[in-house]
């Protein structure tokens, strides 16, 4: 490092402490990187690794004084942050550096629209008159490749897609055209085509504007793509860095070999073809009301889910994928009768739809879910134990407290847990702790069919392996027949036989894994398989925007 | 038995978690609402033995070497050698001298219930404060002290009740609406909607006059308008929760709707109930103070606040009527506001100590 040309930014040293009641938590150690402008550096790491307090420390936006900085510098062309004035601060956020977060719902006011919200930004760092403030809000929504930018200008955040809220999140970012953008995890809220499009974008446009970018995520295939370098983080320390080609082809630390084995990966065993049917759906339609007009009369129907053939086995998964909205949940929710639907769905045999609850409910024990959410599916009011102990409760299982105890620390020992964790509360927990209890919960009451709902999806990628080959080796053990749901492929491959692809409800296409995987038919599923497995953007309009 | 395990804590027997700790934490972080708890638990806890700090019978007599308590027992005169068969009267100063001569009594701080009437007052009533009346007397001669003291009581404990049933029916009634949601819910909040649209003093005004008016009665009355306030954020909380993934993950598991109601929703509305708790409460001793004050509440002769600030109106020359009486409802509501500023930091999740 020459004095002569200092770094965009350069991190030296830098560490960040919280202040929690009466402790002291460290969440960064003495890390330092630097970044030059045109170029991508990746910081990655497992959540709770300290990138994003590390990307919020550059812009200084930590809840000081409850965190603070007990060593450290950052600077931004030679310019200290750290402690700096609040002008100082100002002129640089938002104006030398932007940044945008993971959930672009929670990041755009509600109440305003689309265009207020950009010529704000420009009105306050840029002192732009109305009048060209709304044309350079035009060139920066169709620079971000938003479609009809001129008519969306009067838009409001929840008249947009995801892809397109994130859209104008970037555009919002880069109104000011900054030196520095900040992804925090740009698209992990994002379905696979989606991701793969917003990617595109911030290639071209950090290829236009000649901008570095900090990237911060977890997916390593992001990071293949789109970083220059790479920093890999692991509890708040800096464990590897380098350029992204030769940590990925050769990491010298444990935790990045750990994370890059961590994609999930092998086939389950293939399932006896002989095996019984389990659960039958034919035809199954969930259909919601549109109601208009003064009296209410229904004018149209929301079709979440027309016209699917669903036929688990035992032993098989059947896998179901598709990006959000296209009704893989509600298939999901209606083969357990947990909303009405329309269509035969027999369950080994017997037809359940049409029963009550009540008639039902011997029949649960047979037919559990797992959900995507291990936070929000786990109540947090009740210790681990109850939460699994409450199925046993209702089907009158496990006899005394002492032998239903036993029971609970069996099935917690089966999904990995400590037998004696029983009694702590959910936050205790990991995310994918949480995700075990809530197999457990399932598990317990030995069911032969299960509907897993996304149940990987809000785990870190060396969690997600874990819990699929759980998944698998219950699946063996217990003669399961599983529903998978997801909107991640490279999960559904390493669990499915079958798979059936949805868009907007209906079928797109169902076989084999082996014949979708290998020789998918319909231009929305090569879509959907190059986005999600090679990240590329699709140009044929298969997907919408 | 469950055993007992490493790392629970207890707080009055109970079992709590870690959340309930840093509620705790947080009620205790406000300093004026948690001392304002003190001092209102305090207050109410001593006038619950009012008998004991203002009463016109003493709280102990001793006669012939037998221990005598004439707040719990009636004694004839008869029994200290005087002449009548009715319960002495300890005020009386030949009854006085009776028990005096055979052994001593020992008399409550005030020495007035609160329908103790000063006959001896030196001028006309309403008398202004003296040593023998603190606070003065009112207009019937009776001690301000004493009314003040059994009239706090009689409001705390009337606001208590009411708020409790008022609650229970107010969750109830959320719960069920909230839960099930649909017609039910579209029908019960119309109702609701007309319900709370009457004049609710005015009819209590006109009940009151057809009804004879005493605690419990007073209180029914209350009740049928006063269950509302909590529907509104108890149906809320249970709209809200009861799509929540641990509600289907119960739902899919076949646990019924009731223990689904009570095990996994309602705790998440009794944080909206128990801040709403101390607020409704005021609004509750308000209600009857008024009533009082219009006359209408309580039976004549009761010690309550609102008659003695009807009396400080209808007595301006005797300004210490109303000033007692506003000092002390002020102060009541006071506290309980305070208080209830606390319970609402100490449920507020986005509040931390630091």
């Amino acid at each position: 490092m020459t004095e002569a040309a200092p770094h965009f930014l350069e991190v030296e040293d830098l560490s960040v402490t919280f202040q929690v009641e009466d402790r002291e938590i460290l969440a960064v150690r003495n890390i330092s990187f630097h970044i030059d402008r045109g170029e991508t550096l990746a910081l990655v790491g497992e959540s709770g690794s300290g990138k994003s307090v590390t990307a919020l420390s550059v812009l200084q936006l930590l809840p000081y004084p409850k965190a603070s900085h007990p060593t450290g510098s950052i600077k931004v062309e030679g310019e200290e942050v750290v402690g700096a004035p609040e002008p100082v601060l100002r002129s640089i956020r938002g104006n030398r550096i932007s940044m945008i977060f993971q959930e672009p719902t929670t990041s755009l006011n509600p109440l305003h629209s689309i265009e207020r919200q950009i010529n704000e930004i420009l009105f306050v760092h840029r002192g732009m008159e109305p009048v060209a403030a709304r044309t350079q809000t035009l060139e920066l929504l169709e620079l971000v490749g938003l479609q009809n930018a001129e008519q969306r200008l009067g838009a409001y955040p929840h008249q947009l897609s995801g892809g397109q809220r994130q859209r104008v999140m970037i555009a919002m970012a880069l109104a000011n055209e900054p030196d520095l953008l900040i992804a925090d995890e740009p698209t992990t809220a994002l379905d696979v085509t989606v991701q793969a499009q917003v990617l595109a974008l911030l290639r071209g446009l950090q290829e236009r504007l000649g901008m570095a970018i900090l990237l911060i995520t977890h997916d390593l295939g992001i990071v293949r793509h789109m970083a220059d370098r790479i920093c890999v983080m692991s509890e708040g320390e800096l464990v590897e860095r380098g350029e992204t080609q030769s940590v990925l082809a050769d990491p010298q630390h444990d935790y990045t070999r750990i994370l890059l084995a961590a994609e999930p990966s092998g086939q389950k065993s293939t399932a006896p073809d002989d095996a019984p049917d389990v659960m039958t759906g034919s035809g199954i339609k969930v259909y919601f009301p549109i109601k208009a007009g003064v009296l209410r009369r229904t004018v149209d129907f929301i079709r979440a889910v027309d016209d699917v053939n669903v036929n688990v086995r035992e032993r098989h998964t059947i896998g179901v994928v598709g990006e959000s909205g296209s009704g893989k949940t509600t298939l999901g929710l209606a083969l357990l009768r947990l909303i009405q639907s329309e269509g035969p769905i027999h369950f080994d045999g017997t037809l359940i739809q049409g029963r009550s609850y009540k008639e039902l409910r011997p029949l649960r024990r047979q037919m559990q879910i797992v959900f995507q959410d291990p936070f929000a599916s786990l109540s947090p009011r009740l210790s681990a134990g109850q939460i699994v102990e409450e199925g046993l409760l209702v089907h009158g299982l496990g006899g005394t407290f002492e032998e239903r105890r036993e029971i609970i620390g069996d099935a917690l020992r089966e999904v990995g847990l400590d037998p004696d964790m029983q009694d702590r509360y959910p936050h205790e927990f990991s995310g994918g702790q949480r995700q075990r209890i809530a197999i457990a919960r399932a598990m317990v009451l030995k069911p032969r069919f299960v509907v897993l709902d996304e149940p990987t999806s809000a785990l870190d990628r060396s969690v997600q392996a874990q819990i699929i080959d759980l998944l698998r080796d219950l699946q063996v053990r217990h003669n399961l027949a599983y529903l998978f749901i997801s909107h991640d492929l490279k999960v559904v491959r390493a669990m499915a036989d079958e798979i059936i692809v949805m868009r907007d409800g209906k079928v797109v296409e169902q076989g084999t894994a082996d014949e979708v995987f290998d020789a998918p038919q319909t231009a929305y599923t090569k879509a959907l398989m190059a986005a999600a497995f090679d990240l590329v953007a699709d140009e044929s309009g298969a997907v919408s925007v | 038995m469950r055993p007992r395990l490493p790392g629970q804590q207890k707080f009055l027997g109970l079992r709590i978690t870690p959340l309930t700790r840093r509620r705790l934490q947080n009620f205790r972080a406000n300093k004026r609402g948690y001392w304002a708890f003190w001092i209102f638990t305090v207050l109410f806890v001593l006038s619950l033995f009012a008998e004991f700090i203002a009463n016109d019978k003493p709280i102990l007599i001793s006669y012939r070497g037998e221990l005598l308590m004439p707040v719990f027992a009636a004694y004839p005169e008869t029994k200290f050698g005087g002449d009548f068969e009715t319960e002495a009267d300890y005020r009386d100063p030949f009854v006085a001298e009776l028990i005096e001569a055979e052994g001593w009594i020992a008399w409550a701080p005030v020495r007035y219930s609160y329908n103790t009437i000063n006959y001896a007052l030196p001028v006309p009533a309403p008398a202004p404060p003296s040593a023998e009346n603190l606070l003065g007397t009112d207009d019937q001669g009776r001690d301000v002290v004493a009314r003040v003291i059994y009239g706090f009581r009689i409001s705390v404990q009337f606001g208590l009740v009411l708020t409790i049933f008022s609650s229970f029916v107010g969750v109830a009634a959320g719960a069920v609406q909230g839960y099930f949601g649909g017609w039910l819910d579209l029908i019960f909040q119309r109702f609701m909607e007309i319900w709370g649209g009457m004049p609710v003093l005015f009819l209590l005004i006109i009940l009151a006059s057809v009804i004879e008016p005493g605690f419990w009665s007073l209180l029914t009355l209350m009740l049928l308008f006063s269950w509302m306030a909590l529907v509104g954020v108890v149906r809320a909380e249970f709209l809200r929760a009861r799509n929540f993934e641990y509600v289907q993950a119960a739902r899919a598991l076949g646990v019924d709707n009731i223990t689904i109601m009570f095990k996994h929703l309602l705790p998440n509305a009794m944080v909206a109930t128990v801040t709403f708790l101390p607020f409704i409460l005021n609004g509750s001793i308000t209600t009857l103070t008024s009533l009082d004050f219009l006359g209408f509440g309580l039976p004549p002769g009761s010690p309550s606040l609102g008659e003695l600030l009807a009396q400080g109106k209808a007595n301006l020359q005797a300004p210490w009527l109303g000033i007692s009486g506003f000092v002390v409802i002020a102060f009541t509501l006071t506290l309980l506001v305070f208080v209830g500023e606390a319970i609402r930091d100490a449920f507020d999740p986005r509040k931390t100590l630091g």
